[in-house]
């Protein structure tokens, strides 16, 4: 059945259909209609942020927290510019959102009219797709569509760019019957042939390893829980990418840590050493893969993907199956039990104690101190203190962010949430804002840093406009830490602009905002402080302060293989040089 | 598959670069020539020719046929990652479904007098070329062939007086009796 209604009111009417409750946005000229029709409802609930870049990391968290599409809606011109970094991060970690943005009048676009911009063109290659509504004929149609688009094949950014006078237009909307696009089917079923030959390699591994990523993720927690059947079936071990952690449980036996640039020892040197690697969900990104012509010299390698330009990207596979891990999981797992495969037990136990080995060497170690806080002291209080409950984990970009990776232990999907392809500082707190609106009764938490957090610390604001009673737990070290570590290691400790001046005093800045401020430095006093913090029912800015030098290690450096990792104790007792194991070609990586 | 085999490449092997022609079947919708010219500039391909023009009106279909070289891995990327564009219905490689017929149309003027303007002639007749417009110092030709053939008849042009060329750029089709 059809109704007559204006433009606006069909955006909202589409969302209400969409079964959307909550957007983000911040509004503005070009967007007033689609406001108007806001206020006169209320299913959609609308959070007003207080920077359009909140407004989509919000909108990531809320998708990643929950498993539904994130809903951004802003203004023209500079709305849609501020948007455009949240949307590069969304593409790069394939998180499914639908960003409405207001265009001038039809009639003016192309000529440089106030708070014009070309969203279309300055969005192009940093949405998965994007429109330009042209006729209100089309609205229904693209307001649905960009759904569709947005969360199946390989997740990602959709622009719905919406002239100011079409939202005034009357037009008839009725729902589609089903919101496909016309010809986008993205293949999820894997190809059968590739599926038994795939359990066929594994069957006759002697070492190998699971490599999984945010694609496991992305499939929705039932894919996990097929990555678990099928993991504990064949008993091989299992490492991560940082999008993928969660996907298995970090407490588990045969879980080895992330893998990559920081990750495990037991991990990297797993891949670097495994027969037969199955990768489920990753791409094969270079902080995973380190030099390309030394990574994983012996294997034969699965690719499980649901986009095929992944495939053969950056590394040539042996057996490509294009299609949805929890498609693909659930084939592997019926195969792997009808089979019964006679797996080689004896080469197995090998390899489980050559991976036992180096797990023995104990990589995350660090030197204690009863003095300075450890950051990764602090992640781990963190995570024992909050270990029983239903936490969430979103973070910023930097050392910070690595320690959370690989201190706290994620033992479901969704749980976890960080600005992985792009590295996008300021994504922490906004995401943390969207995961606890779609989790009111859960505890999230932003591990972040003190430069970090000052990129989007406007959203403390919406916290505590809407009671969101999120906790930024700042490792503040009072350096933007990874750049100091790379200084020290590629610009021989030359400190160019990466120390913090002139910080805000945090306690008083949460304070400033109606929120609650914490400080601590001792070690002795920390755990106390955390369980306050937990308990506060408000938002808190947690300012931990932490042991300026430490850096962030196992580390591969660019340019190196993943046997040529360098440990904590490379520095021995004085700590001083890490300066000379870069050669020259790899200070031109990044 | 041998049980120990590497993925190092091997020390001296230097992969050959190929030419490949594509014909890509999108919507007809706009900024999708934009999504196409941009992804290459973006991911740093080749472009050589790009024709575009909407083959089926009523289903807004257009066919893009686009000339481009690289190696086999990167045209394996290319191909998947026009795939990857939501207005992208189908990506042919003419080049792998065997030998295709392609043809690009070029337009010619030269100018000239005297023992140049009977060469002109005479090439353009060996050519086959079609004469559209004629001065008394001048000549448009139009010429329909392959790639090579265009390329050989705009160099013997050069040196009897072209002064201007207009090419379509490459339109290809597989042959045999199977459609796209
Ligand atoms: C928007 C943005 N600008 C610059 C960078 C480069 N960068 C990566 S980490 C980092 C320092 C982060 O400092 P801080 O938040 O204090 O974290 P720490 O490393 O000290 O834990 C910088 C500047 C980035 N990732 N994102
Ligand atoms: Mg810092």
């Amino acid at each position: 059945m059809s109704e007559t209604m204006t433009g606006a009111e069909m955006v909202i009417r589409a969302l209400q259909d969409q079964g959307v409750e909550h957007i983000f946005g911040y509004p503005g000229g070009a967007v007033l209609p689609i406001y108007d029709a806001l206020f006169h409802q209320d299913k959609v609930k609308h959070i007003l942020v207080r920077h359009e870049q909140g407004a989509v990391h919000a909108a990531e968290g809320y998708a990643r927290s929950s498993g539904k599409v994130g809903v951004v809606l802003v203004t023209s011109g500079p709305g849609a510019t501020n948007a455009v970094t949240g949307l590069a991060d969304a593409m790069m970690d394939s998180i499914p959102l639908v960003c409405i943005t207001g265009q001038v009048p039809t009639h003016l676009i192309g000529s440089d009219a106030f708070q014009e911009c070309d969203t279309v063109g300055i969005t192009r290659h940093c949405t998965k797709h994007n429109y330009l509504v042209k006729s209100i004929e089309d609205l229904p149609r693209i307001l649905h569509e960009a759904f569709y688009v947005a969360s199946n094949g390989r997740p990602g950014p959709v622009v719905v760019d919406l002239p100011k006078d079409i939202q005034f237009t009357p037009g008839s909307y009725s729902r589609p019957v089903n919101n496909q696009h016309k010809t986008y089917r993205p293949a999820v079923k894997g190809d059968m042939d590739k599926i038994r030959a795939a359990i066929e390699l594994m069957a006759n591994a002697k070492r190998p390893v699971f490599y999984t990523g945010g694609g496991v993720i992305n499939s929705g927690p039932h894919a996990a829980s097929l990555l678990r059947e099928l993991v504990r079936l064949t008993g091989f071990p299992i490492t991560s990418t940082l999008m993928g952690l969660g996907a298995y449980p970090a407490s588990d036996p045969q879980f080895l840590g992330m893998l990559g640039m920081h990750g495990t020892y037991e991990a990297n040197l797993a891949m670097h050493e495994c027969d037969v690697m199955i990768n489920i969900g990753a791409r094969f990104d270079d902080r995973i893969t380190g030099r390309l012509d030394a990574f994983s010299p012996y294997s034969k390698r699965i690719h499980v993907d649901i986009d095929p330009s992944s495939i053969n990207k950056n590394v040539k596979v042996d057996l490509p199956i294009i299609g949805d891990c929890a498609h693909v999981l659930e084939d592997m797992v019926r195969l792997w039990r009808q089979t019964a495969p006679q797996i080689d037990k004896v080469a197995l136990k090998d390899w489980t104690n050559k991976i036992e080995g180096w797990r023995a060497r104990n990589c995350l170690a660090y030197r204690p101190s009863n003095e300075t806080i450890k950051p990764q002291y602090a992640i781990q209080r963190l995570y024992e203190l909050t270990k029983g409950r239903e936490t969430y984990v979103t973070t910023e970009v930097g050392q910070h962010q690595m320690w959370a990776a690989q201190y706290f232990k994620f033992e479901d999907p969704n749980r976890w949430m960080t600005s992985g392809g792009l590295g996008t500082m300021g994504y922490g707190l906004p995401a943390a804002i969207g995961a606890q609106l779609a989790n009111p009764k859960a505890l999230v938490v932003d591990i972040a840093g003190e430069a970090s957090i000052l990129m989007n610390m406007q959203e403390m604001s919406t916290a505590v406009q809407y009671r969101l009673p999120v906790k930024i737990f700042i490792l503040n070290n009072e350096y933007m830490g990874m750049v100091r570590q790379w200084q020290e290691l590629l610009h021989g400790g030359r400190y160019s602009q990466s120390y913090s001046e002139s910080l805000p005093d945090f306690v008083k800045l949460a304070e400033a905002y109606g929120g609650v401020g914490m400080r601590c430095d001792k070690p002795a006093d920390l755990d106390a402080a955390i369980l306050e913090m937990i308990h506060v029912n408000r938002p808190v800015i947690f300012d931990c302060i932490v042991d300026k030098t430490e850096n962030c290690f196992p580390m591969i450096p660019s340019g190196k293989a993943h046997n040529e990792m360098l440990l904590n104790d490379y520095l021995g007792e004085t700590g001083t040089d890490i300066g000379s194991v870069i050669d020259e070609k790899g200070k031109m990586l990044v | 598959m041998s049980q120990m085999s590497t993925h190092y490449p091997d020390a001296t092997r230097i992969e050959t670069v190929n030419r490949h022609t594509l014909a890509i079947v999108v919507d007809n919708e706009p900024g999708v020539l934009a999504r196409i010219a941009g992804l290459f500039s973006g991911r740093g391909y080749n472009i050589e020719s790009l024709t575009v023009t909407e083959t089926e009106h009523e289903a807004h279909i257009s066919r893009i046929t686009i000339v481009t070289t690289g190696t086999d891995s990167i045209i394996e990327q290319i191909k998947s990652q026009l795939g990857r564009l939501v207005p992208v219905h189908r990506v042919v490689d003419l080049t792998l479904t065997g030998d295709a017929v392609e043809r690009e149309l070029c337009l010619v003027k030269v100018v000239g007098k005297g023992d140049h303007r009977v060469e002109a002639m005479r090439l353009a007749s060996a050519f086959g070329a079609r004469t559209l417009d004629a001065t008394l110092t001048s000549f448009v030709y139009e010429l329909t062939g392959s790639t090579e053939e265009v390329e050989r008849f705009i160099k013997l042009m050069t040196a009897v007086g072209l002064v201007e060329v207009s090419r379509t750029g490459v339109a290809a089709m597989a042959r045999g009796a199977e459609g796209m």
